[in-house]
């Protein structure tokens, strides 16, 4: 499609360039120039949005920024009597539940992806890929009532109590599984992201996986490799890249995530091992907050929680993009 | 030896591959799960009051999401009047007029757009719309959807106006059509399905979102009139609903889910058929 557009650009209004302010007058006359300029107007606009936004966050975090310094990244009291802000706890928290959330949704997700690429006739994968694809549109308050009243119960009574029973013994990854056990925590709102994430691991993943040339499989076949050490031997290395880019995409949309997350991880801004315990993640805090705040210092260390986050997500939002674009141009594999 | 890695190899093959297969089922069953539980629960507690009636104060059973329902529709309005038109334009922009490196910067930055947190999206609508005047309303929480509804729009105009063959144009252009005749009598309205059916998945999309909401359209548990004052919508009133502690709110919560997933559902299978018989362009 691009190719028939490029040639049209190159083939088509030129014949008007003489130069000069009669010809200027002339393409006028027609439209081109005031629909090209109007058009060009809007998409500028989306320039000034963005930089308007990453302007407002830094001017409105100032008050915050100028107090605490880098501070703010270390302290870990959230004490808004006396003005002493710190973000430690909302920034672990966030990285705490993501890091949960793609430990259960990357293999899920993987899966799930090389089933639909590899396996599945083409009619089931483009059947079962739309029903994933609708996963990803339920709106995530959605998920945060289901997780309310379902994930949560299930965590207090069933899925806690068993993994504090085996899990908790281990030696170093017993300290995981501690503590009290309320329902609401890191651990909850860990698996209520990593339901929402997964439909964006396998719909990249699929795509990538099904731009691995053909020979690569035959070859692997034909050489006696059975289809599974065809795929995982030689299909996933060559898509790699690819795959990382939809990790880091998850990745993006897990910390930014705030409703699902704010209705069910607690909302107790402390750093604890325990993946029971309740915590914070710096959007919920922000959801829950952000018309409390009532002194300017507040609302501001509030926005410079935003900053972070903004920032967090746009390093992963263009690694991902430039990992995926490797991969789906072929330049992603060494060889 | 030899046959036994065989057998190793060949039982491994089928473990893990049926593990693929759960993997992929088991996801789609969780959309099921989903949808099973909601029109349960949902369903039990869905009546002609919740359409109707305001909600009733607190301690009293009853009432209705009438002025959350309606004030979703009065945002989604809001959003559309202030998002679309950037985003068409500068859809066709990108498609029809766009150079190789300002494209190139646009596209990035349309991108970069779509992926800030909603909740990021909803302090600059906050410092834009609601600092000014200090108080919320309608139009900030229009603002924010605004905001969100722009990427998404400008994709996919790009990429349906991209599909469209390059020889309408050069046909059109033949006939001694100028540049912009051809793109508004030609190119535009061969697009056109495939452009409304990008536009309805961004309101779709926007129509679920809480987040940005909170602290830019706030709720309001009454009318709401005109467009100044903090109104409801259906997903602020979930949250506020789930998270309180009256059995009654948490039936209505339920009831207000089920009405907002059929919503998002139905404009994502939709367009998802009309699409398919059109044969329109792939999305991502």
């Amino acid at each position: 499609m691009s190719t028939s557009a490029t040639t049209m650009d190159r083939a088509a209004p030129r014949r008007f360039d003489g130069g000069g302010p009669r010809a200027f007058l002339h393409r006028l006359g027609h439209g081109d120039e005031v629909a090209h300029v109007l058009t060009l107007t809007f998409a500028a606009g989306i320039l000034l949005l963005t930089s308007g936004l990453v302007y407002e966050l830094w001017v409105n975090s100032h008050l915050s920024r100028a107090k605490f310094g880098w501070l703010f990244f270390w302290t870990r009291t959230w004490d808004p009597i006396f003005d002493n802000f710190g973000a430690a706890p909302f920034i672990y928290g966030t990285l705490v539940t993501s890091i949960v959330s793609l430990v259960i949704a990357v293999p899920l997700g993987l899966a799930a992806a090389i089933f639909l690429s590899e396996l599945a006739p083409r009619r089931m994968s483009d059947t079962i890929s739309f029903l994933i694809d609708l996963l990803a549109a339920v709106p995530s308050v959605i998920y945060g009532l289901l997780g309310i009243f379902i994930v949560v119960p299930l965590m207090r009574t069933t899925v806690g109590p068993i993994l504090i029973g085996s899990l908790g013994h281990v030696p170093v990854l017993g300290k995981f599984f501690k503590g009290p056990n309320y329902g609401v925590g890191f651990l909850t709102a860990g698996v209520v992201l990593a339901i929402m994430v997964v439909p964006f691991i396998i719909s990249v993943s699929r795509e990538v996986l099904l731009t691995v040339p053909r020979e690569q499989r035959e070859a692997a076949l034909a050489l006696g490799a059975t289809r599974w050490e065809a795929t995982w031997k030689v299909v996933v290395p060559w898509a790699r890249t690819g795959i990382l880019g939809s990790v880091f995409l998850a990745l993006a949309r897990a910390l930014g995530e705030t409703m699902a997350v704010t209705m069910v991880i607690g909302n107790d801004p402390k750093i604890a091992a325990s993946l029971f315990a309740p915590g914070y993640t710096i959007a919920a805090v922000i959801a829950n907050e952000f018309t409390e705040a009532t002194g300017d210092l507040y609302l501001s260390a509030l926005i410079e929680l935003g900053l972070v986050l903004f920032l967090m997500t746009f390093i992963l939002n263009g690694l991902a993009r430039l990992l995926i674009v490797a991969t789906e141009r072929g330049g992603g594999h060494p060889s | 030896m030899s046959r036994m890695l065989l057998i190793w190899r060949k039982s491994l093959n089928v473990v893990m591959l049926t593990l693929t297969g759960v993997a992929a089922f088991g996801v789609v069953a969780v959309l099921f799960l989903i949808l099973g539980y909601l029109v349960w629960n949902g369903g039990k507690s869905l009546n002609l009051d919740f359409f109707t009636q305001l909600p009733k104060p607190v301690g009293e059973t009853g009432g209705g999401m009438a002025n959350a329902i309606v004030g979703s529709l009065k945002l989604l309005l809001l959003a559309a009047l202030m998002g679309l038109p950037v985003g068409l334009m500068a859809g066709v922009y990108l498609a029809e007029f766009g150079g190789k490196t300002f494209s190139y910067v646009i596209r990035y930055t349309t991108d970069l757009l779509n992926g800030v947190p909603s909740i990021v999206i909803g302090i600059f609508a906050y410092s834009l719309a609601v600092l000014p005047v200090r108080h919320f309303s309608a139009v900030a929480g229009g603002v924010a959807l605004g905001i969100m509804v722009i990427p998404i729009t400008v994709r996919s105009t790009e990429e349906f106006l991209r599909a469209v063959p390059g020889s309408l144009r050069e046909g059109a252009m033949a006939l001694g059509a100028s540049k912009w005749r051809t793109i508004a009598t030609v190119v535009l309205p061969a697009a056109k399905g495939g452009i409304i059916t990008g536009v309805l998945l961004a309101l779709a999309r926007v129509a679920g979102e809480t987040a940005p909401l909170l602290f830019t359209a706030f709720s309001n548990r009454f009318w709401s009139p005109g467009w100044g004052q903090p109104i409801a919508s259906l997903p602020v009133m979930i949250y506020t609903y789930a998270i309180a502690p009256y059995d009654d709110w948490h039936r209505q919560a339920w009831a207000a889910g089920l009405v907002l997933l059929a919503l998002v559902l139905v404009a994502n299978i939709g367009t998802r058929v009309v699409l398919s018989r059109g044969g329109g362009g792939r999305s991502t």
